[in-house]
């Protein structure tokens, strides 16, 4: 079945939410890293995931983000297969990891532009040169990425999702590593794009995680252990969060 | 198409900044000239025996080491994944890279055929069209499964070694073919002056005709088949 013929069928499929995701499994090789996660994201709601590292985490937005395929389930991103429908769905995609992935002998500007012109994006000149300035890396867009710091790379990375603009963000661990003016800047984007724009976020950072999320979502061994609701007090996470990590201890 | 030549323009501009693949090339290529010059100083009667086969040793073993880097960039801070999240084609990744690697192999045989037919005293003459011809589409196939074969081995450890291991066996035919074209027209070459149009120009052009013919079925299957299943390589 070619994408287009896809498309109808995929489109019923969602019923308006941003994403979603039935009895999702991954194996790597007989390890089973995702168990079954059933998961619906609502359209410009923010979801953050919390889980011990190995919970799967990541290889729940590698799926989503078609870096990875599922060993078994389904999952939609604004009504599209991500099996079947992946090109279609990045446009609507940014990604935001630990790891920037920008060419270290390519300047600032040379960077945004690759990206900007493989997202097609009509007017991509004016848009790099004004995320380049909204993350204050205007000065330094003729730079070569290779002189960057760690927090100049992540605000270049930011710069990147503002080029192309996408309604969903995928944030793996994005605040890892940034310096506090790198970790301000991202706060406050992801604040500004509160409510505009669905994320799912995984993070370590409960106090991150309890202030921005409308959701949380705490993933052990590729399961869905609980789901509690966010903009809360972080000390009842952070209480939270404990007793289900004893009960899976315990377990 | 635009796609392609994003990419294509991306790796071009990283090689002019860094040099990298094309130094290490033609480096490389030239020392296997030189050094088999020297050690050997052969005969004009052992060049056209020999001669295609060490030309074409020099332009495989440089092009494994420009192949090996053709990947370096992607695997550096994640940009293959950045790569794979932007709305393209895998086969246009693919193609972008293909053309990358052949700009950059030719590249580098621009300099050492020249050096070869000088140090090994090839009367090359009116020959120079066919030997560029074969030269061009045996390259072609090469990277075309080289660039190939570069991704699969990108994310292994042992990249450097696994690379050749798996490139040579698949390519063996188009190099087999490639020498016996090239060491046809050597003949030619060698023999035009003695024998004007002769009986063992005719043959060689025969046996041209069949190489040729071998070279571009070759480089379209293997073209047609490497863009199909490039996308399984780096995805998964």
């Amino acid at each position: 079945m070619s994408e287009t013929d896809d498309a109808t069928s995929a489109t019923s499929a969602s019923d308006g939410w941003a994403i979603e995701v039935h009895e999702l499994r991954r194996y790597f090789g007989t390890i089973e890293v995702l168990s079954g996660i059933d998961l619906k994201v609502r359209q410009g709601e923010f979801v953050t995931l919390l889980g011990r590292n190995g919970a799967g985490k990541t290889t729940l937005l590698n799926i989503l983000g078609g870096l990875l395929k599922a060993s078994e389930g389904e999952a939609w991103v604004q009504g599209l297969d991500v099996r079947r429908q992946a090109v279609r769905i990045r446009p609507e995609l940014g990604w935001l990891s630990h790891q920037p992935g920008f060419y270290g002998d390519l300047s600032a500007h040379e960077n945004l532009v690759f990206f900007a012109r493989l997202y097609d994006l009509p007017d991509w000149r004016r848009a790099v040169e004004a995320a380049l300035e909204q993350v204050g890396l205007a000065s330094r867009a003729k730079h070569r990425v290779r002189t960057f710091s760690r927090g100049m790379l992540q605000r270049l990375a930011i710069a990147r999702i503002l080029v192309h603009d996408p309604p969903i963000l995928l944030l793996d661990e994005p605040h890892t590593g940034l310096d506090l003016p790198a970790i301000e800047l991202l706060n406050g984007l992801l604040e500004r794009f509160r409510g505009e724009r669905t994320i799912l976020m995984t993070t370590h950072d409960l106090a991150i995680g309890a202030s921005l999320a409308d959701r949380i979502i705490v993933l052990s061994e590729g399961r869905i252990m609980a789901e509690l609701p966010g903009s809360q007090d972080v000390a009842d996470l952070r209480r939270q969060y404990l007793e289900i990590l004893a009960h899976e201890v315990g377990a | 198409m635009r796609n392609i030549w994003t990419i294509l323009w991306k790796d071009l501009r990283l090689e002019w900044r860094t040099k990298e693949s094309l130094s290490a090339m033609l480096v490389f290529g030239l020392l296997v000239i030189v050094i088999f010059n020297f050690s050997f100083n052969p005969s004009p009667a052992e060049v056209r025996q020999f001669g295609a086969g060490l030309l074409w040793i020099a332009y495989t073993f440089a092009g494994v080491l420009g192949l090996n880097r053709s990947f370096a960039a992607e695997r550096e801070n994640g940009c293959l994944q950045s790569l794979l999240m932007a709305p393209i084609d895998r086969s246009s990744l693919y193609l972008g890279k293909w053309i990358a690697n052949l700009v950059f192999m030719l590249a580098a045989e621009a300099v050492i055929l020249p050096l070869f037919l000088l140090m090994f005293n090839v009367p090359i003459g009116s020959h120079i069209g066919r030997l560029v011809l074969i030269t061009f589409l045996g390259t072609l196939g090469f990277t075309c499964l080289g660039t190939l074969f570069a991704g699969v081995s990108m994310n292994t450890r042992m990249r450097e070694v696994l690379l050749p291991v798996l490139l040579f066996p698949v390519s063996l035919p188009l190099l087999l073919w490639a020498v016996e074209s090239t060491g046809a027209i050597f003949q030619s070459a060698f023999l035009d002056p003695m024998i004007a149009h002769g009986q063992a120009t005719t043959a060689a052009r025969a046996s041209d005709g069949n190489a040729l013919k071998f070279l571009v079925a070759y480089d379209m299957i293997f073209g047609a088949v490497c863009t199909l299943v490039f996308g399984f390589v780096v995805e998964d």
